[in-house]
């Protein structure tokens, strides 16, 4: 039998290989976003083995709604993302310093 | 069998999420991110999520990620410069994601939370509707939060249309309320001066 252990374990190396993600692709923006969605995958599969294995529909519920901030989240990253390559025609997390004093 | 099915998705979700994060090509990158969220709706079935399992295939693979494919196919990105420091990172972000594994699994294991804590439930039989569970509580117990979420879906679409929005500079609009203010005085201006003779035409009578 699948134990919870398993997803809990299955979602932290999905957690775990997203923040090596962030760490390794420090230039690019999309990956970043990425890794960042991979992120919220992680925590909803944790959300999604609590509540099957506790038996509470709450968890689920959840889960919907942090699919939804996710799905705005990333509408409205990926529009930020389209009006700084506009701008500075490069997607380098380096070139965003303009508020560097 | 339903171990055997865990293992082989679960395999293929880690293999795609190293893709995701190592591949040269951001294209292949949202690809195999595709690959991640469709292999984890599979495992969430198998936790008897259907619903969020469909919606996850819904949202995600049909909108989410054609939006990612569409911003990374439009913009024109320099990918080498984008890899530098790639392998400098290397060392320490394998080593840093390997010491959180060890300890996350360490603290999630089957010491805490395995079979003896946490016994599985018994499965739902066919007529258990996943869907009408979810709506029950979500649209009595959840619904200001509801409704919270759908404002926040509209900040979004109104802060991405107006973020990306671009005003036309060589496009000559009308002002009506310019127009409707001019006065006849700002348009034509009466000068008051003595008549002028034409030198060019007194040549040829002389």
């Amino acid at each position: 039998m699948i134990s919870m252990s398993h997803f809990l374990i299955l979602g932290a190396i999905l957690f775990c290989i997203s923040v090596a993600g962030i760490f390794l692709n420090r230039k690019n923006v999309i990956i970043i976003l990425m890794a960042v969605e991979l992120m919220l995958l992680a925590v909803n599969m944790n959300f999604v083995a609590f509540s099957h294995f506790l038996g509470d529909i709450a968890g689920q519920v959840f889960v919907f709604f942090i699919l939804t901030v996710a799905a705005a989240e990333a509408a409205i990253g990926l529009a930020i993302l389209v009006v700084l390559f506009r701008n500075r025609r490069s997607i380098n997390v380096d070139d965003i310093n303009s508020l560097n004093g | 069998m339903e171990q055997t099915i865990f293992y082989i998705f679960s395999t293929v979700l880690v293999l795609s999420a190293g893709a995701v994060i190592t591949v040269r090509n951001p294209v292949f990158a949202a690809l195999f991110l595709v690959l991640a969220f469709f292999t984890s709706a599979a495992i969430w079935i198998l936790l008897e999520a259907e619903f969020l399992a469909l919606t996850l295939v819904l949202v995600y693979v049909g909108a989410v990620m054609v939006l990612f494919l569409f911003v990374v196919m439009m913009l024109d990105i320099n990918l080498t410069v984008l890899r530098e420091g790639f392998a400098r990172y290397l060392p320490v972000g394998l080593l840093v994601a390997i010491i959180m594994v060890a300890q996350l699994a360490y603290i999630v294991g089957p010491a805490r939370f395995g079979l003896d804590k946490f016994p599985a439930p018994e499965p739902h039989g066919a007529d258990y509707s996943n869907t009408r569970e979810i709506g029950l509580v979500l649209y009595t117990e959840y619904l200001f939060a509801f409704e919270l979420a759908a404002v926040i879906l509209v900040v979004a679409i109104v802060a991405a249309i107006a973020l990306t929005l671009r005003k036309r500079v060589k496009t000559n609009f009308m002002k009506p309320e310019e127009q409707v203010l001019v006065k006849s005085k700002d348009r034509v201006r009466l000068v008051k001066m003595a008549a002028e003779k034409r030198d060019d035409q007194q040549a040829p009578n002389d």
